[in-house]
């Protein structure tokens, strides 16, 4: 009888423990996946009773899943991962919660995050859509030994775009190396500076196309077609395979991306080429941003008081945020791991630069731009004029005009 | 012991597996996105927020550019790559029919190996090998110019297979070629075994030599197999995913010389998250396929007749 009590009161305690069990679902893309399981142990201390599956995919099938989600209300995390150019998109369509609103009240620590950042995150219009975690202040990362044998020096690569396109010429006479691996990418910095408080990349205030009137259009295209002109840019695609060989075998000087690309240059792109690239600011000295990661918690998510909790982890623990930057190069949102002694730190694979300093300087000068639904739409069809005006010679006017044109057509219909 | 179900209803029961799949997998997504044709919908607003428009989507994307681009390259590739599959294997199964005796299977294996090869591989393998600057077949190329014949010929810079908007079309149309033209052969090797031998012994006896026996034989022959192997080609070409998708990294290659139909219509629901006006391209592309299978239909039969 005992027994039989004995076991039914185990029974019972095992059946109330595993009815207290909670599971919290992370849906994440690499190597965001890889920073929230390397974060639960620590916050897994305080909430034994929570499991938590986090969810990795490629990052387009991500989204993909993600939109898929939020469309059928069904498999949605309770934390989701939100990369910077699906932030439009995810943002406005209405799916996710207020950060700033109770319980959240995410603007309570909103002096602890990088300005521009939190302000992407609240850009959609619905409050805070989505919290900053990681940031990609553009840099400029060049080859060090290719510019000391063509005799350019960082200050005529910053300049100005003039002193770069020279540069690009005495890189080419000198070692025969490229300037750029696109033109494209030339484009891509002028059309994100000088952006007014307010607007976005592709749109104004009210959401209509700046394309055709905004003149950092123009400098743009006619920059990227002056430096394909001179036979400046290798034409190869960022992320291609052809891509990854050109920086490894030094047959291109410059690459200008987010902060990040430092990483990804040690570990797997170029591992070959430590020591030879140094990081400078970008030409003319602009400060942008490239890229970064947002945390959002879906309106239908189940556990969203623990969501929450796991979010201000992921993003307002100084020694979280520190650990992600030195594993994994998430350059910290939150303002006071950015004073870490990491910081301070020669970069081995930088030749010894002290490089994430100029990052710091350079995250916190770049102004908030609006994300808008429609930024993936308006980026494509501006880089398929271009790539017009590159390859069969349409004029740089008439490309503004129908990149506008085809724009608003679109933009029309939302 | 009485079975649970009684007589009459059991063949219904044994159905209701599959009956239920097609249901949900088959007619559920042909009926939703019918549905969807006539409705403004943003996917990440949720179900509810779906408005109706009427025809809108259906004249927007008959306005729209780039449907018509994507359109016009889904049908050159279709017949590019389409055409030589026929054309290359019915002469090639006949080849391997008649002449390669015991090494008539390991022959179809291996022209039948890409077919069944993962796509991403595939275009990772061509992507290694069209590579501009470190390519296999620009290096060969650079090796045949040194020839002084062929000096002329050949370009003196490489070739930019996939970032050229001339040459990115007729790589894909090789890479499906290549791709399907295996699993042709097949078709075609077994529907010339079917093939009664007595007319080719009889053909023979009249002193027809191989080439007779080739177009006055088996190709009347096979002509039901031929208009079941075009049919599959025609509807496989025009619904082109894959194969351009990966090749160029799913953006359609420059100037969208390699954008076909259905991934334009992937892009606008995954990517531009209007899947009203994705659903309005499938019905548009839905009906080409169905027009041109319909002529395809009509070619054979008035052949045949």
């Amino acid at each position: 009888m005992n027994r039989v009590c004995l076991f039914l009161l185990a029974l019972l305690v095992s059946t109330q423990a595993l009815a207290q069990r909670v599971t919290l679902t992370v849906a994440a893309y690499p190597a965001v996946d890889d920073i929230v399981k390397s974060a639960l142990a620590e916050w897994k201390k305080n909430h034994p009773n929570v499991d938590v599956k986090v969810i990795g995919r490629e990052y387009a099938d991500h989204h993909t899943a993600m939109t898929t989600a939020l469309a059928t209300s069904s498999g949605l995390p309770d934390v989701m991962a939100i990369e910077y150019g699906y932030l439009g998109r995810f943002a406005l369509g209405g799916g996710l919660q207020d950060l700033d609103r109770a319980p959240y009240l995410a603007g309570q620590s909103a002096a602890k995050l990088t300005p521009f950042a939190l302000a992407q995150g609240r850009s959609g219009g619905a409050g805070l859509s989505a919290m900053p975690t990681d940031i990609g202040p553009g840099a400029m990362f060049y080859r060090q030994d290719l510019m000391s044998k063509a005799q350019v020096t960082e200050a005529e690569l910053t300049g100005s775009w003039d002193s770069f396109i020279g540069s690009g010429q005495k890189l080419k006479k000198s070692t025969g190396a490229l300037l750029v691996a696109h033109a494209r990418d030339i484009k891509d910095i002028v059309i994100r500076s000088g952006i007014p408080a307010g607007q976005g990349i592709y749109f104004d205030d009210q959401g209509k196309s700046v394309i055709d009137s905004a003149e950092r259009f123009r400098k743009g295209f006619e920059l990227a077609r002056r430096v394909r002109a001179e036979g400046l840019d290798a034409k190869v695609n960022a992320w291609s395979n052809e891509w990854g060989e050109s920086l490894k075998r030094g047959q291109v000087g410059v690459q200008m991306m987010g902060a990040w690309l430092g990483g990804h240059l040690q570990n797997w792109l170029a591992p070959n080429t430590s020591g030879l690239w140094r990081s400078a600011a970008l030409p003319e000295r602009v400060n942008t941003s490239w890229g970064g990661t947002f945390y959002a918690i879906p309106n239908k998510a189940q556990h969203k008081e623990l969501a929450w909790d796991l979010i201000r982890h992921l993003t307002l623990n100084r020694k979280q945020q520190e650990q992600a930057f030195e594993k994994f190069n998430a350059f910290p949102a939150l303002l006071e791991a950015q004073n870490g002694a990491f910081f301070d730190q020669p970069v081995a694979f930088l030749g010894g630069q002290k490089a994430r300093i100029s990052w710091r300087q350079s995250a916190v000068q770049i102004s908030p731009t609006r994300v808008f639904k429609n930024d993936a739409l308006a980026e494509e069809i501006v880089n398929a004029e271009l790539d017009l005006v590159l390859t069969k010679g349409k004029s740089v006017d008439q490309a503004l005009k129908d990149a506008h044109k085809a724009v608003q057509r679109r933009a029309s219909r939302s | 012991m009485k079975p649970w179900v009684g007589q009459a209803l059991a063949p219904y029961v044994l159905i209701s597996p599959f009956m239920v799949l097609f249901l949900v997998f088959g007619l559920f997504p042909i009926g939703f996105s019918f549905f969807l044709m006539f409705h403004m919908w943003d996917p990440v607003q949720g179900l509810g927020t779906m408005k109706f428009v009427g025809l809108d989507n259906l004249l927007f994307a008959l306005e729209e550019p780039l449907v018509w681009t994507s359109l016009g390259n889904t049908l050159w590739l279709a017949l590019a790559a389409g055409l030589p599959q026929h054309l290359v294997a019915i002469p090639l199964a006949f080849l391997i029919n008649e002449r390669l005796g015991r090494w008539r299977n390991a022959a179809m294996g291996a022209y039948f190996l890409p077919y069944i090869t993962s796509t991403v591989a595939i275009a990772m393998m061509f992507s290694s090998m069209l590579s501009t600057d470190y390519g296999i077949i620009n290096a060969a190329l650079d090796g045949l110019a040194r020839w002084p014949l062929l000096q002329g010929l050949l370009p003196s810079e490489h070739i930019d297979w996939m970032g050229s908007p001339e040459t990115i079309k007729p790589v894909i149309a090789f890479v499906v070629f290549w791709r399907y033209l295996g699993f042709n052969v097949i078709l075609y090797v077994a529907a010339m075994q079917s093939i009664p031998r007595e007319l080719y012994e009889a053909a023979r006896m009249d002193g027809a030599r191989h080439w007779q026996q080739f177009f006055f034989i088996t190709l009347p022959q096979l002509k039901p197999m031929m208009f079941f192997g075009v049919t599959l080609t025609v509807i496989g070409g025009l619904q082109l995913f894959e194969e351009p998708f990966i090749l160029t990294g799913g953006k359609g290659g420059a100037e969208y010389a390699a954008m076909t139909t259905a991934m334009y219509m992937y892009r606008t629901a995954f990517e531009f998250n209007d899947f009203g006006l994705a659903s309005a391209i499938s019905w548009l592309l839905f009906v080409v396929i169905m027009v041109l299978t319909l002529a395809t239909n009509w070619l054979f039969k008035s052949k045949q007749g």
